[in-house]
């Protein structure tokens, strides 16, 4: 069964006004707080980004993005991330109707699809390095790997957080407490593909353009 | 490798008389009330009562007491700058060697910010937020104790360098290319970047707290135009805090990549750029300032409205305010540095922006005349504060408005009329407004009042202290003094600089008379007691409950008819007399157990931020598994709640009618 509710089926008339129906539910608490979490993680993304866009130019006679970013791994990567959000909103799914074999699957493929982006991700910034493109040669470098490494950063910590909601599914069950865990993860991994989005826009396909 | 990184004996700076005096200073204090606290036995009680508390107002009050101990420190800093330029006038080198005199003002302006000013706010508004909006504690009360101790944390790192290394030379906000390793080689620079993160991280997890509790955790019938205006403020601050904190955790990080990594975000070398920290620390920076300053707009319009029998004049208007400020506050960054050469029209328009931003405030100063105006008003301590405050804020922020044209801001740069100018609106408006918070709801916390006779000494000293030591600032800016000179030549400013000081011991006196209240008050709690719970016939739902209040904070959930819940409920009980009141059956509360979690978190990042300034990194790697670990016990534990008997809120109720009846 799906716990979803329809909210058509409510009379709206009987609600009190939202502003004055006092505390909300524990759930809403939750994924609320969670909410401005991923808000004040994409402001830090966004200084991140304006530093980049400083800095693009300021290669310092070293290689401009053009000569270093290789397209084709990069659409590969956007590909597995943009797919294991929808595995995961399948896992969300799975949750709502408390199919542990459903979750499990999702979670597995969620996370095989994140460990291979993160995969590609160090592979490409290995190659950098052993061209001497090191974050350490010019400022448009620093400033690249620190964006990129960033968001690959909380790829990373998904990752092991996924691994921790698994077993605390396996250990617990779906009570209250682990299916809000469940939620934030999910904003939290939908929010990693919009900054990815954005990366994907401002370094790799502005950093080829002429 | 070295197994302790870069830390040997040579770290403590045993030949300079003066640090070792105040490190065995700072040593013998610590001793003292650690065997305070051992000949009392009350190591167990502190654990289990206040250290792992994880009650929204005991963490308030933790949060009080670090920022009144921090302002000690930082003021101590302020003493010895100003007895330095007193006398290092001419051939004179005054008594301070320039690295620690640059060491001095760095912390200083450090710890006066994020040790003295943001704990102290976060601390009133912990204990007062949730009581205002009739609830029993903030969304996540763990990660509120969490947020407490790792800026405790950073406060510790913070002393740590006074004893063990260095601290920056490189002023409070450490621009690069100074900061770099390249001109700041010693760990200085890297106490304060770990100090900041550290406890910039427990802030921004406050604001995230605070935005969601004050958001979704309203008593029934408390809709956004029926909370007080505190709650408004906060409001603000947090979402300030919660857009504003992370830009600078992302430039200190990048400064802490150029300076352990080799990276070229700031350095002179490799492309960097200067002006980029420049711009990203006032992105946070300006926004800081109103951080600051809302919670007390917030304290003021509480006080003044309370101890003026009167509904604040202009609520609404006040709200409007409140969020324009917290919108307009980051469109002005730039007039930090109008000097870096941005085009005409870019300064210009910062240059309008910040002028603007007086419009709002100065509407808020009408609000709180008017409220006075044709009120009873009953001048005590807060009420004190809070018309000083009028009056300094008031020419503070005129200063400020000048500072907003740019040509003029071309001549008044760097020099130390800023200083006035800022000091002017930080003590007049964020300190004294913290005074009155501080005085104001110090009953609710404790049961007793402050002794008046004491606040009104520390008051004045204060109010006429900070006169004396400011208004020379503003001359010697004119005059062209620039700030942070360890000595200078031109001996026609040493006169001014000596009245400087002169109010600098005045506000000392001030600070004494403050501590002596505190004392004061203590021993003659019995004859301060308030049994009502409402000492100053108080407005708002805090003071429907007892003083201080229990855990819990109210036997039942309130219900809000209208703005100034309590005082229409006190003023329609009189009215109708009605003494049959249904007996009402009280219920179990669901209580949040109290946790380690936020004391032992703050421990290891202490470990991870003292091994990274030393460059230890195993220990680091001990820090980050045991930080980890903590947040991994804290996830798996099965009960984070307990119940409160009904019986026992009985009890309590009970006794606490009984006091009010008497």
């Amino acid at each position: 069964m799906n716990i979803a509710v329809a909210i058509d089926q409510v009379p709206q008339r009987a609600l009190p006004i939202a502003s004055e129906a006092g505390p909300a539910p524990k759930r809403i608490v939750v994924a609320y707080g969670f909410w401005i979490f991923l808000l004040s993680d994409i402001v830090m993304f966004a200084a991140l980004f304006a530093s980049y866009a400083v800095l693009v130019r300021s290669t310092a006679g070293g290689p401009t993005g053009a000569q270093l970013f290789n397209q084709g791994t990069v659409a590969i990567e956007t590909a597995c991330l943009l797919v294991s959000s929808y595995t995961c909103g399948l896992m969300a799914l799975a949750i709502n109707s408390r199919n542990r074999l459903g979750t499990y699957l999702g979670a597995l493929i969620t996370f095989a699809l994140g460990a291979a982006f993160l995969t590609l991700e160090l592979r490409e910034f290995a190659e950098m390095i052993a061209i001497g493109a090191t974050p350490q040669r010019s400022a448009f470098l620093s400033a690249f790997f620190t964006l990129v490494g960033c968001h690959g950063l909380h790829v990373t910590l998904g990752l092991i957080w996924l691994i921790v909601m698994m077993v605390q599914v396996a250990v617990f069950g779906f009570v209250a407490r682990v299916q809000h865990r469940l939620l934030c993860f999910s904003l939290f991994w939908h929010a990693l593909d919009i900054v990815w989005v954005g990366v994907f826009t401002v370094v790799y396909l502005m950093g080829v353009s002429p | 490798m070295n197994f302790l990184g870069k830390l040997d004996w040579n770290a403590i700076p045993l030949d300079q008389p003066i640090v070792m005096g105040a490190t065995a200073l700072m040593v013998l204090i610590v001793l003292v009330v650690f065997g305070f606290i051992t000949a009392k036995g009350a190591w167990l009680y502190l654990w289990r009562e206040w250290i792992t508390s994880v009650d929204h107002k005991r963490i308030g009050v933790m949060y009080c007491i670090l920022a009144l101990v921090m302002l000690l420190r930082g003021f101590s800093d302020a003493i010895m700058m100003r007895a330095q330029q007193a006398v290092a006038a001419g051939g004179a080198q005054g008594y301070l060697p320039p690295e620690h005199f640059d060491q001095i003002f760095s912390a200083h302006g450090t710890i006066m910010i994020f040790f003295m000013a943001m704990p102290f706010v976060v601390g009133i508004m912990n204990f007062a937020v949730p009581l205002q909006l009739g609830i029993r504690d903030v969304a996540f009360p763990t990660l509120n104790s969490v947020s407490f101790w790792l800026t405790a944390s950073g406060a510790l790192l913070i002393n740590l360098s006074l004893a063990v290394g260095e601290f920056s030379k490189a002023g409070w906000w450490g621009y690069p290319p100074l900061s770099e390793l390249q001109y700041s080689p010693g760990v200085g620079v890297d106490y304060y970047l770990w100090s900041l993160q550290i406890s910039g991280l427990g802030t921004l997890l406050a604001g995230i707290n605070f935005v969601t509790t004050i958001l979704k955790l309203r008593a029934p019938g408390m809709s956004y135009m029926r909370m007080p205006v505190f709650c408004w403020t906060s409001l603000a601050t947090n979402l300030l805090i919660v857009a504003a904190f992370p830009v600078l955790t992302a430039v200190l990080a990048m400064l802490l990549l150029d300076r352990y990594l080799g990276f070229h975000f700031f350095t002179n070398d490799g492309g960097g750029n200067q002006m980029l920290y420049a711009n990203l620390f006032w992105v946070w920076g300006h926004p800081e300032v109103y951080i600051l300053v809302l919670p007390a707009f917030g304290i003021f319009s509480e006080v003044i409205a309370t101890f003026s029998g009167k509904p604040l004049f202009g609520y609404r208007s006040m709200v409007a305010a409140t969020m324009a400020i917290c919108v307009l506050s980051f469109l002005v960054w730039l007039h930090h540095f109008f000097t870096m050469g941005a085009s005409a029209n870019v300064n210009g328009f910062f240059g309008v922006m910040s002028m603007i931003i007086a419009l709002p405030t100065g509407a808020k100063i009408f609000n709180w005349l008017f409220t006075m105006y044709g009120g009873r008003v009953r001048f005590e301590v807060p009420v004190l504060w809070s018309i000083g405050f009028m009056v300094t804020f008031v020419i503070g922020g005129m200063t400020g408005v000048l500072h907003a044209v740019p040509p003029a801001d071309f001549q008044l740069h760097n020099s130390v009329f800023l200083i006035a100018h800022f000091h002017n609106v930080i003590i007049g408006g964020v300190v004294f407004g913290l005074m009155a918070g501080y005085n104001y709801w110090f009953p609710k916390a404790f049961g007793f009042k402050l002794d008046e006779r004491w606040g009104r000494a520390s008051f004045w000293c204060w109010l006429v202290g900070f006169y004396i030591a400011f208004m020379p600032l503003y001359w010697l800016g004119l005059m062209g003094m620039t700030r942070r000179m360890q000595h200078y030549d031109n001996l026609s400013w040493q006169p001014w600089l000596i009245v400087a000081a002169i109010g600098t011991a005045i506000i000392l006196v001030g600070i004494v008379c403050q501590v002596v209240q505190l004392v004061v008050s203590i021993r003659s709690r019995e004859k301060l007691r308030d049994v009502t719970g409402d000492p100053w016939d108080g407005r708002t739902l805090e003071w429907a409950t007892a003083s201080p209040p229990p855990a819990w904070n109210f036997a039942f959930q309130p219900k809000v008819a209208g703005l100034d819940a309590f005082w229409n409920v006190k003023h329609r009980a009189q009215a109708t007399k009605d003494e049959s009141t249904p007996a009402r059956k009280y219920e179990p509360v669901e209580m949040p157990k109290n946790s380690a979690t936020g004391f032992v978190t703050a421990f290891f990042a202490v470990v991870i931020g003292f091994a990274l300034i030393w460059h230890i990194w195993w220990l680091a790697s001990v820090g980050v598994f045991g930080a980890f670990a903590t947040f991994l016990a804290f996830s798996f534990r099965r009960h984070s709640e307990f119940e409160v008997p009904a019986e026992q809120i009985a009890r309590f109720e009970r006794a606490h009618q009984a006091g009010v009846a008497a």
